[in-house]
């Protein structure tokens, strides 16, 4: 890569950072110069973003129609997923699929309330919130 | 390039980097009065590779990696430099952030693992689950944290709650709040003759690695998956399923071509250390494929986003000529040293 083909405006996903990128100079020399980010990787992240963006808004739906739990809507608005919220938490997944309903979620102790809030990093409360 | 016997400390100096592991490294070295580059931490410990593991999942999705698996550096590292590296994890967290502090106190820059997830000054679109992030801690005030986190251009603070729990986040990788600092003198050790073995180790980790999973053949494996993507599942996780490899190669830290670039750098510094005129003109081959990478990256990407045809036999194709490129440089490397 040269010094030239880096993006020198800063990416709205970046907030202002620049990332350290490696680049050859005339002379054939590495050098480090910093980035505002390629559009491949501004790209990929905003569709990350957006999928799990997309995830949240329909579980959120659903839990307003009483067909869901908040923890879905929370879990998917934390970029977490049904194993990866199952391994933070420390739970079976076949536990965490069960949570996930409103009915297995009206059920739930307050000690596994409180798991799910820490892993989440929310208040019980904010959990219990749509 | 060897360590003075006393190597005088410093200020604790933020330096950025393309890769969080090497770079916190490098930045503890500095410290220490070692001048090490990233890019010859990276290279030194071998560090570059090629993983496509099916049976791993990430959100769904494989698991895709572009250099060796979190804490080789550190170990690679500790073991070539034979350097006092002391390694501490913690069952409570309350244990942790005492020992943390407790070093601090004493004016050492601490070196630890965390979640990305929960730093609050990573900007909020970057957040992800993912935790074997690499930064250092190099003082406290009151309750925040002074942290120099090697991928950002500038020192940061971090709020004493934020840290304690990015910490010891559980799941995948879990910190448990791994930390890491060097402990006493570090001994001279002169890097020249540790170069030709570390280059020789990295190419065999590339090449002749007996599970397909690993190096060229990995990426071979990756294209042959790509090609049958369309037969398999709906459309949307195909669109996923290529937007998944570029993230993992491009996204924060740096990525697949970014680690093509930084081994180029090590070997370019190598070819000035062991003078040997060839490494330079093998570091422009490399850069070369990175750039290939780059483009493969982009291509991709805008499939993923339809701002172009999906064409997977021309994905399937870039990385099938990738691995070939990769592979030949590696046995050429070989003889190189």
């Amino acid at each position: 890569m040269r010094p030239d083909e880096v993006p020198q405006e800063s990416a709205p996903l970046f907030e202002g950072q620049r990332k350290a990128v490696y680049v050859v100079d005339q002379d054939g020399h590495y050098q480090i110069v910093q980035s505002g980010g390629a559009e491949a990787e501004v790209t990929v992240t905003e569709d990350a973003v957006a999928w799990f963006a997309k995830l949240a808004e329909d579980a959120h739906q659903r839990a307003l129609r009483g067909e869901a739990s908040p923890l879905e809507y929370h879990m998917f608005r934390l970029r977490l997923d049904e194993p990866t919220l199952a391994s933070a938490a420390g739970l079976w997944r076949w536990r965490v699929r069960r949570h996930l309903t409103a009915k297995g979620f009206a059920k739930l102790t307050p000690a596994l309330l409180e798991r799910y809030a820490d892993a989440l990093g929310l208040t019980t409360e904010q959990l219990k919130t749509l | 390039m060897s360590a003075n016997s006393e190597p005088a400390k410093t200020v604790f100096q933020h330096r950025q980097s393309a890769h969080c592991e090497s770079g916190v490294i490098s930045s503890l070295l500095h410290y220490e009065g070692i001048p090490l580059s990233e890019a010859m931490v990276f290279g030194l410990s071998s560090s570059l590779s090629f993983a496509y593991i099916p049976l791993v999942k990430i959100n769904e999705m494989p698991l895709i990696g572009y250099r060796m698996i979190p804490r080789w550096i550190l170990n690679g590292m500790k073991k070539q430099l034979r350097l006092p590296l002391r390694f501490e994890k913690f069952k409570s967290s309350a244990d942790g952030r005492k020992r943390l502090d407790e070093l601090l106190d004493q004016g050492r820059p601490v070196g630890m693992q965390s979640s990305v997830f929960f730093l609050p000054y990573f900007p909020e679109n970057m957040r992800f689950h993912f935790n074997a992030h690499n930064l250092i801690a190099y003082g406290r005030e009151g309750n925040e944290y002074l942290i120099s986190d090697p991928v950002f251009n500038a020192p940061t603070r971090c709020a004493l709650a934020d840290l304690q729990r990015a910490r010891f986040v559980r799941g995948a990788l879990a910190p448990k709040g791994f930390i890491y600092y060097i402990d006493g003198p570090v001994p001279k050790v002169d890097i020249v003759p540790l170069l030709r073995g570390a280059i020789k180790k990295n190419c065999f980790m590339m090449t002749s690695v007996p599970v397909p999973y690993v190096g060229c053949p990995g990426i071979r494996l990756l294209a042959r998956r790509v090609l049958k993507l369309p037969a398999q599942k709906d459309l949307e996780y195909t669109r996923r399923f290529i937007g998944h490899i570029v993230r993992m190669q491009e996204e924060i830290g740096t990525g697949g071509a970014g680690f093509r670039f930084l081994y180029a750098a090590f070997l370019q510094e190598c070819s000035v250390l062991l003078n040997n005129p060839r490494l330079q003109e093998l570091s422009l081959e490399l850069t070369a494929i990175g750039d290939e990478w780059r483009d493969f990256a982009l291509h991709a990407a805008r499939m993923n986003k339809g701002r172009e045809d999906l064409n997977l036999p021309l994905l399937h194709g870039l990385l099938m000529d990738l691995a070939d490129k990769e592979s030949a440089l590696y046995k050429r490397l070989r003889k190189a040293v």
